[in-house]
Parts: structure tokens; C-alpha cells; sequence
């Protein structure tokens, strides 16, 4: 009985999550602990091992949540615990169906802490509440995102660093991605993509500003190509974007001046007018879905990269780090930011990305969780 | 008959018939040399330059020497023929390109000319057309080039060219006052994509950034997204819908705001956020809503960061995406607004349409050196400001569908500052604006329309040779009144609404029509009248006590203006003590005197006080209009009123003779006066003569205008108001008497009077 009061003060009670709670996306992560002894086994209760069961077991929760296996750390100490964390998503229209979980799985008879983040945090703290008797410990989203960011740089990629970045991002032939870590990675601007788009500044783990952002982010790319195409999933609408050609769609500096605009040093296949050709009815009618998906996907992307480079250069920052999950599974985009960055600052700045692009948020608040029942 | 073709377009229905006749459209033609073609997307705007001739009244002494000959009249007065240049710009749609070159073809008569130098996209697709119909050589010109020289242009020579949108003000439009320098500046082009281009001086601009995301991205992806084909209806169907029912607000994810960073419940989070659904219908009205908003805050938000990179404060607005639309700029104010807070304002043109053509047009003309002289946007000819939302006035947008036109005069003189304003970027000569003040705007408005009848039969009078003067005071009657309802609808049209610009306005139009001086008589014969009271005038003065003598200076020059009695001091502003303590003060160095009218005024009333001034040993120099207007004097009658005076009356004749006192035009044939737009030899002589005080008189040139101006030197201001309903609002009564002295602040002397608002 001691033993566990003691443990009790030096980590906090299983199960460890931590949520973040987005416009389209839930971001989940969770602490599978590994080094459960016998005798813990025997105290812990029933719903507490089958949440670890249902979690561990599946790659895949109802129709739409998902376990990004790949991302699994494994063999993580947190807290003096070994485990490893798991790292799982829905959307966020399927909140009240995971609330009305939490509360038949009797989750509040646990008293975890559960920690949250992102704007749902604050949109569906009641729901919670009044649902599934629990009590959220909000928390402020860029401070989560700063922090998760840097503990999962820090602890690396089960070995492998976290970062990675385009070598020779101006040809295409010959562009690879090379890892790297962030020693030292003050002052970056941190791009945070998800629905909407964040733009960081930061000097150090504490000490950040919000620059700007802009609502044309990941949102908009699947809400205008959802529109546009038909198509109803992220998914969907990359694997289209992969397969059309934007140039159908957008007006380059050649088709209106027939080459180079040598006044302003723009080159012929700059593109001038996003969807520009689509003021023609010809070519409305002759153009793909997948055409449409790709100029979306290359109008948001190089529009984010334009203000990225004005804000660092604005901020005086090199680096820029590209995160949020518009980048998943998006090498055409994470290539483009890449293109963009280099050839607009003529090589002056870097675009980084990471593995983990969409949930530094989530691991943000679960650290919170343990920061909180350290300090008494 | 160039608009009979018109029935060959579709009907739609915001195309209504146009009822201008051609001859009034394309204007001077037969002597235009010089043409420009901005050919865009959707207009073609063509600019041309042109001589006009027209009438104007010259004064010429009559040979006294042989005095008992002529009659007992001072001056003659004869009408001449002058020739003056003026550059006409007419914008259409590019479907009349080729009646309207037609047109040109067969009304072209005196022209040289063999080349026209054509920019816009649209001047390769029409290059051949161009040359085959008009048998000119078409000389491409660079398109920013073009756009930038034409912005500077305009922005150096039409006031009240730039202005602010506001869609909740009382007036949707505040104009700026032009500033001395117009550079640096930012240029936000909002065409198919965006150019954003930095303007350092008249020849050096850099394109410093730009976006893909445009004026083609809106009408493109608003085409695919709402199946409508047209850019004006895709902005009807955005200025209808709501855009939250698309995207994804701060609230739909956070349930309210996101305090610790600012960001309200209302900001968007997400543009379309909520279109990522595949059960739900959207309306095509609230997708183009949200695709507009998108655009614009995303174009607003770069020409903030390369402001704020470039530190530039000024930037304008321009290209076929604003085009005078007021859903974009009122989007893209408001989006300047969020992402400088407050700081930097959107601004744009009332021409800007033009730039492109003017810019063409300059090109072209370099070896005429139009950059030499000053140009005045002729308010007879032009069409004036035209965007109002197409639900607020039909009429008007029909217009705008069809033929567009803006004027310019060349002024034979350049105009500059007066040296002596306080802060010439701050100064607006105009007392009242009558775009934002709507009751003085109504009273204004009716009064001029009021004074119409009086001011047709005076025209007429005024040519009493000519048999079809009635004729064509009837159609000065037309054209005016016409301006005036134009006004009364959109009081923005010609920028700041003031009873300068309706006066002036009524100036150009009866200029138009030929009647260059209808006062030209009248003022002949009071000046003649009160000539014969002079020496008894000053007589009367010298024999009065010195101090008495200045009190009825000032009562003198004031009463020329009213028969009735003389108001009681203290006046409606009465500074008059304070003026009485400098007096006995040291001499001023040089006063600048700008008259007003002619007759008793100038005669009775102004020379004896210049006199004085002479006595005093202070050098005076008098200001009068360059050209007519009302029954102002003229430098032309002043001239001769001098001489007539200083034939008379040793002090002003010694004046002359020692070149201690000067006459020199204005460089305005305005009954009021604007300070940042004089004579540049003025200026001149203002700066060499050490100006140290400026007197101002009458109501236009005291009351109307510049009655809160702020001078660096001592500076007083003298009027009876002669309209109750001005000096009602002023506080006073019918003939209410103004005495205002002031001296600048951080010059010692006593204060000057308290001042009641108008």
C-alpha cells in the first residue's frame, strides 16, 4: 500500500494520454508502459488493461480512427516508466461518439488527468464534463506543439533522427531527403499546418511569438478539392493530386507572355494566376479531377511557402520548420516547400520537416501530464 | 453609327441601352495626334491627345492718349480663339473595339501620326486589327512600366485622386489630400495573379513579390466551384452570401475565442474547413463569399508583409480584381486593417483603370515633355467615379458597362505649394466636405441647381452678338444639371465633394460651351464706376486719424462686399484688436494679397488698403486669377485697373515704379482658392520677397476654403457672409463679418481670436 502511494507522487496514474483536439483532426497519444510488474498487473483494474488491449491491439478504431504504426517510439522512458508511445488519429466530427466511449468504458472511475489541447479542448470541455463525468486539463496549443516538438527531436525516432530535409531541392532528378536533427534549433519558425496555419517564431523552449498565420491550410485544400473533385477523404485527394497536372489549370508567366518575363526576372513556368485558366470555358471543360486536386494542392503549398519566406526573412530566422498533418503522407507538397524556400531565398533559407509532423501537439499536453503530478 | 451594333451582345441585364452619342464620346478627335491602347482582359481603355479650341475673353486697354476718343469705357473686351491641349481617356468593352475603331478611322482628319503605342494583355491579340483599321503602327510598351508612369501621373496631378473605402461611413469614400511627395509607394496590382511593386521615384520601381493567388484564381475557381461565367456576377453572387457556412471560423473550433492570442470567434480559422464533407450542399452565393474572403485577406496579408519588410506605409490597390468593385475593396481594406492593426491603410485610385493607357500615352509623348507642365482633370468631360454597388444604382452601373471618359487640361503653368503652408501635407483648402456632411451636401447642391436660371440667362446676356448663344447656354444648362444629379447620387464622383468643385465644375462646363467669361461686362462696368470714386476714397481715408484710418480700412474693404449697413463689433470672428496692436508694431516685409472680386472691392476696398501697406513700407504683392471666374478680377484687369490707379494716385504709381508692388496670377480661374496648387512664379516670388504675411479675401477664397488654414506666417482672413445658411451653420447672421488674424504658433504675438467651428 506504501509502495503505491509512493509511486503515486512521482508519476501519475495510468493511463497516460494526451489529446489534441483540432479543427478536422484528433491527435491521440498514448503511453503503452512495458515494464508493468507482477503485482501492478494484479491491482490494475479491468478497463484500465482493456483500454491497453483495445489500443495495442488494433491498427484501426470504428470507421475512421487510425494507429500511424510507423510512428510508434518504442522502448521510451517517461517518468521513470519504460513503454511505448503510440500515436493514433480520427476526425474531429467523431468526437461525441469517442466522448460517449470514455464514458461507457467508465474512464472517469480511473482518475487519470486527462490533458488536452488544441481548440476542442476548450469547444468540448463540457461535453466531457456533462457526457462522461471528466475533467479536462486544458492546455494552450502552441505551448504543446513547442514542447512535444522538442522532447520528440530530443529523444529521437527510435534511433534515427526526427528531422529530415531536401537535398538539391531545385531538380527534381536529383532531390533526396536527407535526416537531421535540430541541435540547436533556436530561433526557428515553426509553420504549423493543420486546418488553418500557425507561423511561430521561436527563440527558445519558453520564449515564442505567433507571427501570423492564414486560414488557407490544410482545410482548405480538402474542403476546395472536395468540392472540385467529388472526392470525400484526405487520402482521396492526394492520390488524385499525385496523378493530375496543375499546369493544366493554373496560368503560367508563359502563357501570357510567352516565355520569361525578363523585367522581373520571373521565369516562363512560374505559375501567374492560380486556376487562371479556368476563366476559359475551353479549358474548364477539358481539364481532369485529378488536374483540379493537384493545382489545389500547389496553390495552398506554394502560398504557405510565400508567406513562411516573408515572415523569416521579416523575423530574421534561417530555419523553417514545416509540421502539421497537411504533410502527411504529402511529398508533394514537403518537396515544393522545400523547392520554394531555396529558390525564392536563393538558398538563404531551409525548410525542415519531421517525422512525427502532426502530433507534437498531442505529445505536448501528455508531457504536461507528467510535468503536473511531479511538481506537488 | 458606332452604338447601333450594340444589339449584336446578349441582353443581359445589366447592359442597358446607352444613349450618348459618339460625338460626345470621342471627343476633339479630328485633331487628335498621339493615341494609347491599354487593351485588358475585358476593357479597352484608348487615350488620346488633342487640341481644343475655345473661346476666351482678353482685356485691352484702350490707347489713352486718344482718350477723348474712345468711350468712356476703360478696357475693351474681345473674345478670341485659343488653343489649348487636353488628353482624353475613354474606356469600353473590348467588344466595341472594333466599331469604335472604326470611328476613329473616319473621323481622323488632321493627324500626323503614325505609330500608336499599345500595352495590356490584350494589345498582342488585337495588334493586327488595330493596324489594319487605322493604318498605325502598333508599339508594344511594357505593361508595369506603363501602369506605374500612369499612377505617378495621376497621383501628382488630379487632388483627391487616392482614397480609403470605408463600407460603413457615412461616405463609402474618403480621398486624401495630395501629398508634396508622392514617393515611396507600394503597388498592389490585383490582375490575373498579383504584382506587388515598390515605386522609388519616377523612374525606379522594383516588382518585389507577388502571388499566384489573384483576380484569375477568384474568377477561375468561382467559375468551377458556382458554374457562373462572368467576374461581375461571381462579385453579385459574393456580396449575397455568407462565407460561415463554408469555412471553418475560430469559434467552430474553439467554441468561442482564442483569447490568450487575440484571435476573435469570428476570425477564419480555416478557408472552405467546413466544405470537407461530402453530405452537405453549399450555396453558390456563400462559396463565392468564402473564396472572395480568402482572397483578398491572403493578398492584404502579403502587401502587409512586404510593407512591413520594405517599411513602406503607403500602399494602393489596383487591377481588374478592385476596378472601382466595392466587395473587394472593402474586403482588402478590411484585411489591411487585420494584419497591420490599423496601421497601414488600402488605398486606391479613382482612376486607376486609366493607369495603364496614361502610362502608354506617356511613353509616347516623352519628347512633349508632358511631365513639365501641370495637368487638371476637367470635370466637364469626365465621367467621374462610378462604383457604387450595382443593387444602390443601376443607372450608374449600366454606364460603366458602356463608355467611361476622363479629361485632362494641360495648364499653361506649373502649380505647386504655397511656400508658406504650415504642413502642405496636411493642408485641405476645402472648409466643408460636403461628400461626408449630407445636409450642407442637400442645401449646396439645391442652391446651385437654384442658381442655374440666373447663371443661363447671364451667359446669354454676355453674348448678346450671337444668335445661338441660347442655344448653347440651353445645353450648358443640360450638362450641369446633369452633373449635378450625377453628384447628388454620388456625391464621391470627382473626389471630395466641395462647394469648390461645384463651382468649378459649373466653370468648365460653361468653358465647354463656349462661354469663357459671362461676367466679362458687368465687371467692365463696375470697375469703370467705381474707378471714378477713387481719389475721392483715398482722400476721405487721409484725412482721417491714423487709427482711425486702420479701423476704417478694414470696414472699407469689408463693406465692399454689402450695401446694407455695416455689422456691429464685435464681429462673428473678430480679430481685429490684435491686428490693431501689430499694426503699430514694425512694417511686414512683403504681403501676399489674393483679391477677389472686381469693381468696388478691388478698387475701393483692396487698392486703398495696399496702399497703406505701400506707406508702411511693406512690399505687396497681389495674387488675382489667371483666368475668369464670376465677376473675380482678373490679372489681366488688374493690370489695367493698376495702371489706371497709379495714373491717379502717386503712392501706388511709386509702388509700381519700384517694383515694391507686384501683380501676379494665381495660376487659378477659380472663385476659391487652393494653397497647394498656385503659380510656380508665385511661389517664386513669395519665397524672394520674404513673405511674412498673407491676406486672404471673400468668401470662396476665405470662408469656403481655407478658413482653417495654417500658415507659417501671419496670415488674415476677411469675409461677410453673404449666405444665411452659412452663417447659420457658422453660427451668425446674414452678412456676418470674419476678421480672423492669426500668427502662426511659436511666433510672438498676441492670440488670436477663439474661433467657432463651422
Amino acid at each position: 500500500m506504501q509502495l503505491i502511494t509512493i509511486f503515486s507522487l512521482t508519476f501519475p496514474a495510468f493511463p497516460w494520454f494526451g489529446m489534441d483536439i483540432g479543427g478536422t483532426l484528433v491527435k491521440l497519444v498514448y503511453f503503452e508502459p512495458v515494464d508493468i510488474t507482477a503485482e501492478e498487473e494484479q491491482e490494475e483494474v479491468e478497463n484500465l488493461k482493456s483500454i491497453r488491449r483495445y489500443l495495442t491491439s488494433n491498427v484501426a478504431y470504428g470507421k475512421t480512427g487510425v494507429r500511424d504504426v510507423h510512428l510508434e517510439l518504442r522502448n521510451l522512458t517517461m517518468c521513470g516508466r519504460t513503454g511505448n508511445l503510440h500515436f493514433i488519429r480520427f476526425p474531429t466530427q467523431a468526437m461525441p461518439r469517442f466522448i460517449q466511449m470514455g464514458h461507457d468504458k467508465n474512464f472517469s472511475s480511473l482518475h487519470t488527468t486527462l490533458c488536452a489541447t488544441g481548440g476542442g479542448a476548450y469547444k468540448f470541455e463540457n461535453d466531457f464534463r456533462t457526457m462522461a463525468d471528466l475533467e479536462l486539463l486544458k492546455l494552450d496549443e502552441l505551448d504543446c506543439l513547442i514542447r512535444g516538438l522538442l522532447y520528440v527531436d530530443r529523444v529521437s525516432f527510435n534511433g534515427h533522427p526526427e528531422g529530415y530535409y531536401f537535398q538539391n531541392p531545385s531538380d527534381t532528378q536529383s532531390c533526396v531527403k536527407m535526416p537531421c536533427t535540430l541541435d540547436n534549433p533556436f530561433p526557428m519558425l515553426l509553420v504549423n499546418i493543420g486546418s488553418g496555419v500557425s507561423i511561430l517564431a521561436v527563440y527558445s523552449e519558453n520564449n515564442y511569438k505567433r507571427v501570423t498565420g492564414t486560414s488557407l491550410g490544410g482545410g482548405t485544400f480538402l474542403g476546395l478539392c472536395c468540392l472540385l473533385t467529388g472526392c470525400e477523404t484526405f487520402e482521396e485527394a492526394l492520390e488524385m493530386a499525385s496523378k493530375g497536372d496543375s499546369t493544366n489549370v493554373d496560368k503560367l508567366v508563359k502563357d501570357i507572355y510567352g516565355g520569361d518575363y525578363e523585367r522581373f526576372g520571373l521565369q516562363g513556368s512560374a505559375v501567374a494566376s492560380s486556376f487562371g485558366h479556368m476563366m476559359s470555358k475551353e479549358k474548364r471543360d477539358s481539364i481532369s479531377k485529378e488536374d483540379l486536386a493537384r493545382a489545389t494542392l500547389v496553390t495552398i503549398t506554394n502560398n504557405i511557402g510565400s508567406i513562411a519566406r516573408m515572415c523569416a526573412v521579416n523575423e530574421k530566422i534561417e530555419r523553417v520548420v514545416f509540421v502539421g498533418n497537411f504533410l502527411r503522407i504529402n511529398t508533394v507538397s514537403t518537396k515544393l516547400l522545400a523547392y520554394a524556400m531555396d529558390f525564392w531565398s536563393k538558398g538563404q533559407l531551409r525548410a525542415l520537416f519531421l517525422e512525427h509532423e502532426g502530433y507534437f501537439g498531442a505529445v505536448g499536453a501528455l508531457m504536461e501530464l507528467l510535468k503536473t503530478t511531479e511538481d506537488p | 453609327m458606332l452604338i447601333g451594333r450594340r444589339s449584336a451582345r446578349n441582353s443581359h441585364t445589366m447592359d442597358k441601352s446607352i444613349t450618348l452619342p459618339p460625338d460626345e464620346i470621342f471627343r476633339n478627335l479630328e485633331n487628335a495626334k498621339r493615341f494609347a491602347i491599354d487593351i485588358g482582359g475585358s476593357l479597352t481603355k484608348l487615350a488620346y491627345y488633342s487640341t481644343v479650341q475655345h473661346k476666351v475673353a482678353k482685356v485691352r486697354s484702350f490707347d489713352h492718349a486718344t482718350k477723348e476718343a474712345a468711350s468712356d469705357k476703360l478696357y475693351e473686351i474681345s473674345v478670341q480663339e485659343e488653343v489649348t491641349a487636353r488628353l482624353h481617356f475613354i474606356k469600353f468593352e473590348n467588344a466595341y473595339i472594333e466599331t469604335c475603331l472604326d470611328f476613329i478611322k473616319d473621323h481622323l482628319v488632321n493627324t500626323d501620326t503614325k505609330v500608336i503605342k499599345a500595352t495590356g494583355g490584350g494589345a498582342h491579340k488585337f495588334k493586327e486589327l488595330i493596324e489594319r483599321k487605322l493604318g498605325l503602327k502598333v508599339d508594344k510598351e511594357d505593361e508595369m512600366t506603363c501602369l506605374i508612369k500612369g499612377c505617378n501621373f495621376v497621383l501628382r496631378n488630379i487632388p483627391h485622386e487616392a482614397f480609403v473605402y470605408a463600407k460603413h461611413a457615412d461616405s463609402e469614400f474618403r480621398f486624401q489630400t495630395t501629398q508634396p511627395d508622392i514617393f515611396p509607394y507600394l503597388l498592389v496590382n490585383i490582375g490575373s495573379g498579383v504584382s506587388i511593386v515598390k515605386v522609388e521615384s519616377e523612374d525606379k520601381f522594383e516588382r518585389i513579390g507577388g502571388s499566384s493567388i489573384g483576380g484569375g484564381t477568384f474568377w477561375g475557381l468561382g467559375a468551377l466551384l458556382t458554374k457562373t461565367k462572368r467576374f461581375d456576377e461571381l462579385l453579385q453572387l459574393a456580396s449575397k452570401g455568407q462565407h460561415t457556412s463554408v469555412d471553418m471560423l475560430v469559434k467552430d473550433i474553439y467554441g468561442g475565442s482564442y483569447g490568450s492570442l487575440g484571435l476573435t470567434g469570428d476570425l477564419i480559422a480555416s478557408s472552405f474547413g467546413k466544405s470537407a464533407t461530402a453530405d452537405k450542399e453549399f450555396s453558390k452565393e456563400d462559396m463565392a463569399k468564402s473564396l472572395l474572403h480568402m482572397i483578398s485577406n491572403d493578398i492584404g496579408q502579403l502587401a502587409c508583409l512586404y510593407a512591413k519588410l520594405h517599411n513602406l506605409s503607403r500602399v494602393y490597390f489596383g487591377g481588374f480584381f478592385i476596378r472601382g468593385h466595392p466587395v473587394t475593396m472593402h474586403t482588402i481594406t478590411y484585411s489591411i486593417n487585420f494584419f497591420t492593426k490599423g496601421e497601414v491603410q488600402a488605398l486606391f485610385l479613382r482612376h486607376e483603370g486609366y493607369l495603364g493607357a496614361i502610362g502608354a500615352f506617356l511613353k509616347g509623348a516623352e519628347e512633349d515633355n508632358p511631365n513639365q507642365y501641370s495637368w487638371g482633370e476637367n470635370y466637364a468631360g469626365s465621367s467621374g467615379l462610378m462604383s457604387v454597388s450595382p443593387d444602390m444604382n443601376p443607372m450608374q452601373r449600366a454606364r460603366s458597362g458602356t463608355f467611361d471618359m476622363l479629361e485632362m487640361d494641360r495648364l499653361e503653368r506649373q502649380l505647386v505649394n504655397l511656400p508658406l503652408l504650415q504642413d502642405p501635407s496636411s493642408y485641405i483648402p476645402d472648409t466643408m466636405d460636403l461628400t461626408e456632411d449630407a445636409l450642407a451636401r442637400e442645401y449646396w447642391l439645391y442652391c446651385f441647381e437654384e442658381a442655374l436660371d440666373g447663371v443661363v440667362k447671364r451667359a446669354v446676356a454676355s453674348q448678346p452678338d450671337m444668335p445661338e448663344a441660347a442655344q448653347r447656354a440651353e445645353k450648358f444648362r443640360q450638362k450641369y444639371r446633369h452633373k449635378l444629379q450625377t453628384l447628388r447620387q454620388q456625391p464621391f464622383a470627382y473626389g471630395s465633394l466641395t462647394v469648390r468643385s461645384l463651382l468649378d465644375t459649373r466653370e468648365h462646363c460653361l468653358n465647354e460651351f463656349n462661354f469663357p467669361d459671362p461676367y466679362s461686362k458687368i465687371k467692365q462696368k463696375e470697375n469703370d464706376m467705381a474707378l471714378k470714386y477713387y481719389q475721392k476714397a483715398v482722400k476721405s481715408l487721409e484725412e482721417l486719424s491714423w487709427e482711425q484710418r486702420q479701423f476704417a480700412l478694414v470696414r472699407v474693404e469689408l463693406m465692399a462686399f454689402i450695401s446694407c449697413e455695416h455689422p456691429e463689433r464685435p464681429w462673428l470672428v473678430d480679430s481685429y484688436d490684435q491686428w490693431f496692436e501689430r499694426l503699430k508694431g514694425p512694417p511686414h516685409k512683403c504681403a501676399l494679397f489674393f483679391v477677389d472680386n472686381s469693381g468696388v472691392d478691388i478698387i475701393l476696398g483692396v487698392m486703398p488698403f495696399v496702399r497703406e501697406l505701400l506707406s508702411r513700407g511693406t512690399e505687396v504683392v497681389l495674387a488675382s486669377n489667371s483666368g475668369p471666374a464670376l465677376n473675380d478680377v482678373t490679372n489681366g484687369e488688374l493690370q489695367i485697373l493698376t495702371e489706371r490707379i497709379a495714373a491717379m494716385d502717386p503712392v501706388i504709381q511709386a509702388g509700381l515704379r519700384e517694383d515694391r508692388l507686384m501683380l501676379v496670377q494665381s495660376g487659378s480661374s477659380s472663385p476659391c482658392l487652393d494653397l497647394s496648387r498656385l503659380d510656380k512664379v508665385l511661389a517664386m516670388v513669395v519665397r524672394e520677397r520674404q513673405t511674412d504675411l498673407v491676406i486672404i479675401e471673400g468668401m470662396g477664397r476665405a470662408i469656403h476654403t481655407n478658413y482653417y488654414a495654417m500658415l507659417s506666417c501671419e496670415s488674415l482672413k476677411m469675409a461677410v457672409i453673404k449666405n444665411s445658411w452659412l452663417a447659420d451653420r457658422l453660427g451668425g447672421k446674414l452678412f456676418s463679418v470674419v476678421f480672423k488674424y492669426e500668427v502662426p504658433a511659436g511666433k510672438p504675438s498676441q492670440h488670436s481670436a477663439a474661433l467657432s467651428p463651422l
